[in-house]
């Protein structure tokens, strides 16, 4: 019954998902923390520029980013990011597009999480005479990203599963080949179906569960 | 002099200084990469003046291609909402059941279809219709995307009328079971009407998801939402690609502004109004670890 299976790549594929949220997890919490710094700054244009990016890239489906990094970026302007040949090349893009879209939800997570550190911890560190940059970097950032692992944690999952769409600029990722295999085995389309969705869970659910044993533990207890 | 915000002092001389002197390199840098884009933009001849005119000056393109793709995009997100609502309340309140028979099954769905992409619950959906419907091949991408779209949302949904329900004070219960009411009565007609309120902006908000989640059906089944209209206006206005690209991001910007500012505006209105208990859930305040929220 599960014969057909070893016909197709179907780890080969998972582990391209993986890869995908991998390097996007990565690109976005590293360009969302730095959105969220802006947010908060002493400086006008960056607060801004960083609100406006945020409020434009949310309200946009994934799918325009997406497309716009293949037939706008790469088809129009010529951008390559230094991907040799087309698979690295869509990988590529496809990861640009995640850590575009995805930043803004890293950046509204933090800021929310500076909410929630108390205002005595910032006040006291500009009592001590520390200038913006040490309040947010020593003090505040700290006990912000403790307190924010668990909605971080939604936003990865949430990831996981928007890497589906790399596969409109022809990422060979999971949702690529399982629309090529549910059109090639038509009388076994349920099972097809079970195998993905069972893949998307298996790599889903431990994520939420440890990441929230580790926001539970980490958590500054006030 | 109060300072703007806690994280740093009101700024003095030297202070203003720097920050000036940050603003100014912000912006130069802003200013590069612009120029960079803008240059890029006018050496593949995507600036010139026949690639955007088009969208101010001839009415048809709106008429053929940009109007039909918002309606069938709107008309796939509304009947995605309309359908998905029901399903949300009914799984939701199933899970609150006393009866475990009814909290598992219940549990086990809303959890296994927030846990898997959209994208592929249209994918197989399509590929089920065609083969053991006999649903028209016009219909069937819509069917497809809304079958999709109801599956996911409507699990969200279930999450937001537990929580909805949960944000009651448990005072509302007890003087429902006070005055005899039974469970039914107590959830139709005490809790219910109110959690309603409390979970508008966080149902509206929800819209958005579904709004931009409508796009993928596009890629996916080929349904002929307002994405699928890049390729054709491109093809047909001179290889305006970009143009076209900020045009139907503009739109789709706008459409969810509008939607975000009303789950806003009811947020708000919720805190303020006298009647009520008060209690609001926020746009995207279900945030279960296990199966992460809609993002």
């Amino acid at each position: 019954m599960f014969d057909f299976l070893s016909e197709y790549d179907v780890l080969g594929v998972f582990w391209v998902t993986v890869q995908l949220t991998f390097f996007a997890a990565i690109g976005s919490l590293i360009w969302g923390t730095i959105l969220a710094g802006m947010r908060v700054s002493p400086v006008p244009v960056m607060r801004g520029f960083a609100a406006a990016y945020v409020n434009l890239m949310r309200n946009t489906p994934l799918t325009l980013i997406i497309l716009a990094c293949s037939l706008g970026l790469n088809q129009t302007l010529g951008v390559t990011l230094g991907g040799e040949g087309v698979d690295q090349l869509n990988f590529r893009l496809a990861v640009l597009g995640f850590i575009a879209y995805t930043a803004t939800f890293v950046c509204e997570s933090i800021r929310a999480g500076i909410n929630t550190v108390p205002v005595g911890q910032a006040e006291a560190a500009r009592a001590l005479g520390l200038g913006f940059t040490q309040v947010l970097g020593i003090v505040v950032l700290p006990q912000a990203f403790r307190s924010v692992i668990g909605p971080l944690a939604s936003v990865l999952i949430a990831l996981t599963k928007n890497t589906t769409i790399a596969s409109t600029i022809g990422v060979i990722e999971a949702s690529y080949l399982m629309s090529e295999m549910i059109e090639n085995e038509s009388d076994r389309i349920l099972l097809v179906f079970s195998v993905f969705a069972l893949g998307f869970v298996i790599l889903t659910l431990p994520v939420g569960l440890i990441l929230g044993r580790v926001a539970k533990k980490s958590a500054v207890k006030r | 002099m109060s300072a703007p915000s806690v994280l740093y002092d009101a700024p003095g001389p030297k202070a203003k200084a720097r920050n000036i002197g940050y603003t100014v390199i912000f912006v130069v840098a802003l200013a590069g990469v612009a120029w960079w884009v803008l240059a890029e933009m006018a050496d593949k001849n995507q600036l010139d003046g026949e690639k955007w005119s088009p969208f101010f000056t001839d009415s048809q393109i709106w008429t053929t291609f940009i109007l039909p793709g918002v309606q069938n995009t709107l008309m796939a997100a509304a009947l995605a909402i309309l359908i998905a609502l029901p399903i949300g309340a009914l799984f939701g309140i199933m899970r609150l059941s006393d009866h475990i028979w009814v909290r598992w099954p219940s549990a086990t769905a809303v959890e296994f279809f927030r846990a898997i992409p959209v994208l592929i619950l249209m994918i197989f959906a399509n590929e089920f219709y065609f083969n053991f419907t006999d649903v028209s091949a016009d219909q069937r991408p819509l069917l497809a995307v809304v079958t999709g779209l109801v599956l996911y949302n409507g699990s969200v949904l279930a999450e937001v009328v537990r929580a909805g329900i949960q944000s009651l004070p448990k005072g509302q219960t007890e003087a429902a079971q006070a005055l005899g009411l039974r469970k039914t009565q107590t959830m139709t007609n005490v809790l219910l009407p109110q959690a309603v309120t409390a979970m508008l902006p966080a149902i509206v908000s929800q819209i958005v998801v579904i709004v931009k989640d409508t796009a993928l059906g596009g890629a996916a089944v080929g349904f002929a939402e307002l994405l699928t209209r890049i390729r054709p206006i491109s093809n047909n206005y001179g290889q305006n690609t970009i143009a076209t690209i900020v045009i139907i991001g503009v739109v789709f910007i706008v459409l969810n502004f509008i939607i975000t500012s009303i789950a806003s505006w009811l947020e708000k209105w919720n805190r303020t109004r006298k009647k009520g208990s008060g209690a609001t859930i926020a746009p995207g305040a279900v945030d279960d670890m296990a199966t992460g929220r809609a993002v």
